[in-house]
């Protein structure tokens, strides 16, 4: 079974359509890049994989999970869709009145009715396995690009998801941090764990991605 | 026949004579400006209903009969009652005059004219209340209502703490017996003009026969003015002689027998006078205890007010951020009404306008009003802080599957509490000071105490000094600890 299918997706916004019956499948413990020019519909996909972002046609399938067109289903109902994806936000997104340990504790303990001290345990493993443990107690106005980067990361993974989608995360980094940005996202699909990163980075790309995807105007060129 | 009688028939008939010589003599002198309070209305000065650029009333024409007395013509000068003392002292007009009460504190700051009517302090109560409330003593732990920093104000406060009386005070002298029909109080303790010009205005009232304590009314003018003070007392006395005071109070409706004999104590070598003039004012220290009561009250009453404006404007701006469109219609209706209308306005209708539907206590009402108001400028602060916090940290915390709630308590809320802290602690420190206009619904709070204060000192140095550094004391740690907490939140993120 696949990680992820999407089938026939559309998008409008207003009267633009944005995407144009996008088909893609990426299968478990792969990492799929999806490269493009801006506007060709990168963000959107991510989105409405994540139930960030209404679509007008198409059907949205993770495992035992689907989406279909029409309104954002209420956060309530959307309980299956986020234990089996996780995003990690250009801008990061961290949460800039917490620190890097709450950050990431935060959803396992609240969402999740995890322990404090499971979810501290786990966030230490990630932050170890990312190297920026040292930066636990940091706030996100202390941390470089990179380090956000890698806590963004951390925090996405911690609820172990079956997917991590990853919109432009070379955006803010220099070239030796995206090529070892590549080796660490390459680790991560250890145990089955599929990626769908989008980026304008080809060399990144190349260097981290079993396939890649070229989007243009909405449609899947390649 | 004595001695100092025939001085001051020589003197006045001078003064007379002077005023006589000529109009262009006349027009020579500087008008006689004299200060009183239209608003306090008929009998002693109301504005003319045939022409109400004119005043009228019986200290109107008093007031006439002394410029005329000293060949001078009288222009009116529209004073508020509280500040006729102070205005006079500093220069506004020659003498002020609108039903002042003698008493010590008067005479030891001001120049003070010999008394011209005798009042009584009358007690009103309902009819059904007649035969129980005849004395204060028999208005034990019940509310008595007056006009504050008067006579009767004073008499209450006495009373309060001979005989457990409760003193509300008011601003003006219509409400006092409008609340004493609807219950909200069980008497009043006012001069009998008032009274009886309240019997007249409204039905449901007894004016009890006897009167509490009796007082004079007199003039006021600058302490160095007391020249001008001794001509009008000759002149007074002169118009005690003629008749001319009396056909003036007669045509007022106000003469009675009392009158006659208060005349006569006058003139038989100014007896009166004298006797007030031996009373001790009440020392400065004596006002102390009264005014951290009432900061104690503005305390509570801001406090109070302030956290029912939050909780509510955390509710409006949640429902204006997250309801539906018919949830956020009438908040956003709401919001508007209460900033774009009169906090006095809402205090009026909520302690008055509502009260044949609900008869709130007045600190209640108080509370209720300010914590309305206030919380559509919180929920207003709060919404654009809560609309500050990015997008895209919301999105990130659905995508980690916290709820709605959550987001907002967590991660939404904290943060916009930051961005609202600066603008909170301004606003508690406008509502401290806003609070004083809750004493128009009988709240005696500490402006309205510093008020009272200076009007029975008949000066505002001190009390305003005290009153200032008390607001002060209030204020100034909230913005120090704001600033604070501002200053370690800010170095945290």
């Amino acid at each position: 079974m696949s990680a992820l299918e999407v089938r026939g997706l559309e998008v409008e916004r207003g009267s633009q359509r944005v995407l144009r019956g996008v088909d893609l499948t990426v299968n478990p413990g792969e990492i799929v890049a999806l490269m493009g020019p801006s506007g060709s519909g990168k963000t959107t996909i991510l989105r409405a994989i994540a139930a960030l972002q209404q679509f007008t046609a198409g059907r949205i399938v993770l495992g035992d999970v689907s989406l279909g067109p029409g309104p954002i289903p209420k956060q309530s109902q959307l309980a299956g869709l986020r234990s089996k994806v996780g995003m990690v936000f250009q801008e990061h997104a961290l949460f800039e009145h917490l620190d890097v340990m709450d950050n990431i504790t935060l959803a396992p303990v609240h969402a999740r009715g995890w322990s404090i001290e499971r979810a501290k345990s786990a966030a230490i493993e990630l932050l170890q396995s990312l190297g920026v443990e040292q930066r636990a107690y940091a706030y996100p106005r202390q941390l470089s690009g990179g380090q956000a980067q890698r806590v963004a990361i951390a925090r996405a993974l911690v609820l172990n998801p079956d997917l991590l989608l990853m919109d432009e995360p070379t955006s803010a980094l220099d070239p030796a941090r995206r090529v070892a940005l590549a080796e660490t996202l390459k680790g991560l699909t250890r145990g089955g764990r599929a990626l769908l990163i989008s980026t304008h980075d080809e060399d990144f790309a190349r260097a981290c991605a079993d396939r890649t995807v070229m989007l243009d105007n909405g449609v899947i060129v390649q | 026949m004595n001695a100092r009688w025939l001085a001051e028939r020589i003197a006045v008939s001078l003064v007379l004579l002077l005023a006589a010589c000529s109009s262009t003599e006349r027009a020579s002198h500087p008008p006689l400006k004299w200060g009183g309070d239209a608003e306090g209305g008929a009998p002693f000065v109301e504005a003319d209903p045939s022409d109400p650029s004119r005043v009228r009333g019986f200290d109107v024409e008093i007031a006439g009969m002394i410029a005329r007395g000293l060949g001078r013509e009288p222009v009116f000068i529209q004073t508020a009652w509280a500040s006729l003392e102070a205005s006079v002292e500093r220069g506004d007009f020659d003498v002020g005059m609108s039903g002042l009460e003698d008493r010590p504190e008067l005479r030891a700051r001001h120049a003070v004219s010999i008394p011209y009517f005798e009042f009584r302090e009358v007690l009103a109560v309902r009819p059904q209340d007649s035969s129980r409330y005849k004395t204060l003593a028999d208005l034990a732990n019940r509310k008595v209502a007056t006009l504050g920093a008067t006579m009767a104000y004073q008499l209450l406060l006495d009373a309060e703490k001979q005989h457990g009386v409760i003193p509300v005070s008011y601003d003006d002298d219509i409400h006092p017996y409008s609340d004493l029909v609807s219950g909200r109080v069980d008497a009043v303790l006012l001069d009998h003009i008032i009274a009886e010009r309240s019997l007249h205005r409204m039905a449901g009232l007894v004016i009890q026969p006897n009167a509490i304590a009796t007082g004079h009314y007199v003039a006021v003018f600058a302490q160095k003015n007391a020249a001008l003070r001794d001509s009008a007392d000759m002149i007074l006395r002169e118009r005690m002689r003629d008749g001319s005071l009396e056909k003036t109070f007669r045509d007022w409706g106000v003469w009675d027998s009392t009158q006659v004999r208060h005349f006569q104590r006058v003139l038989d070598a100014g007896a009166a006078t004298r006797n007030v003039k031996t009373a001790a004012a009440r020392p400065v220290m004596a006002y102390l205890p009264s005014l951290i009561r009432a900061a104690g009250i503005t305390l509570v009453l801001s406090c109070l007010s302030m956290g029912l404006a939050v909780v509510i404007g955390i509710l409006v701006a949640a429902g204006r951020v997250y309801g539906p469109p018919i949830v956020r219609a009438p908040l956003t209706v709401y919001v508007e009404v209460m900033r774009g209308t009169p906090l006095l306005l809402q205090l009026f209708v909520i302690y008055y306008g509502l009260s044949s539907v609900i008869r709130l206590p007045a600190f209640l009402a108080a509370v209720i009003g300010l914590a309305l108001n206030y919380a559509a400028y919180e929920s207003e602060i709060y919404r654009s802080s809560l609309n500050a916090i990015s997008k895209v940290q919301l999105e990130a915390a659905r995508t980690l599957g916290l709820s709605e709630l959550q987001i907002l308590r967590l991660v939404r809320g904290p943060q916009a509490l930051r961005l609202a802290l600066a603008p909170m602690t301004n606003d508690f420190v406008a509502l401290l000071k806003d609070s004083s206009l809750v004493s128009v619904i009988t709240v005696v709070e500490l402006t309205k105490q510093a008020a009272i204060y200076a009007t029975n000192v008949g000066s505002w140095v001190v009390p305003g000094i005290l009153c200032s550094v008390i607001y002060l004391i209030f204020s100034l740690p909230l913005s120090r600890y704001a600033r604070h907490l501002e200053a370690r939140w800010s170095a945290a993120t």
